[in-house]
């Protein structure tokens, strides 16, 4: 497992490369996912973005989410990449790597850790529009739903409308 | 810190709106859980109240992990009030 929070660009390339360098072979799926600050806010064009975070809790709070993937998928590998701090329009806000060794567990443990950290992980998006105005941006009720459609944490319950046939041990995709 | 006190945190706009990002306070024999705490944080001004107004957009932390507010609260715990997260 691979938990970061940096103010840093994040670079998604390099971390599918590491993942795949080392695991190529071994895993047969690798899905890498780059959430990415969009060009136009609720408000207009964006200049940048503030990313607020609580230091303290961040990274356990992601290390949690990532444990959670872990336990209800058979992973090799999970990376999760976070940035705080001033961000332009198109830098990478998140990256999430996760390799199995078939699509499917790969493929659902990335949508689950993203919907769990959009409404867990404590970061707070505040906006600035080209012409200088800020705001907060609101939690969409959205993100609530799609968290709660994974079932509660520490609990093997699957997400009903994606998750159709798969088990943990499923081996014939 | 002493040892009857609690650190609170505060993030986002309830941060602004309160005017600070942390604070030490007193734990009064009266406050048992997050809620009876934010009760009283209330009382200490408009701009509390006004952070805390609508109870349906502040979400806690007790020693860095989400709870609800009926979590007990210690001495020596960190608190900490934020509106729901948007990160991702």
């Amino acid at each position: 497992m691979r938990v970061v929070v940096q103010a840093d660009p994040i670079d998604a390339t390099r971390e599918y490369a590491v993942v795949r360098d080392r695991l190529g072979g071994q895993a047969g799926a690798i899905v890498t996912f780059s959430g990415l600050m969009r060009e136009m806010g609720e408000d207009g064009a964006l200049a940048n973005m503030t990313l607020e975070h609580y230091p303290a809790m961040t990274r356990q709070e992601l290390e949690r989410i990532a444990r959670e993937a872990q336990g209800r998928w058979e992973l090799d590998e999970v990376v999760v990449v976070h940035r705080f701090g001033t961000l332009k329009p198109g830098d990478e806000i998140v990256v999430v790597v996760t390799a199995a060794r078939h699509r499917r567990e790969a493929f659902e443990a990335a949508w689950f850790l993203m919907d769990y950290l959009k409404t867990r992980a404590p970061f707070w998006k505040k906006e600035t529009t080209a012409t200088g105005r800020q705001r907060w941006v609101d939690a969409r009720t959205t993100d609530a739903s799609a968290a709660a459609r994974w079932g509660k944490t520490g609990t093997r319950d699957r997400p009903t409308s994606a998750n159709p046939a798969g088990s943990r041990r499923r081996r014939g995709d | 810190m002493t040892e009857s006190s609690i650190q609170v945190l505060y993030f986002s706009w309830i941060r602004e709106t309160i005017g600070s990002d942390e604070e030490i306070v007193a734990l009064a024999p009266t406050v048992h859980t997050v809620g009876d705490l934010l009760a009283k944080l209330c009382r200490r001004g408009a701009n509390y109240q006004r952070a805390f107004s609508d109870p349906g957009r502040v979400r806690a932390a007790v020693n860095q992990t989400h709870v609800t507010l009926d979590h007990p609260v210690s001495a020596g715990d960190e608190v900490a009030f934020f509106p729901p997260v948007t990160g991702g």
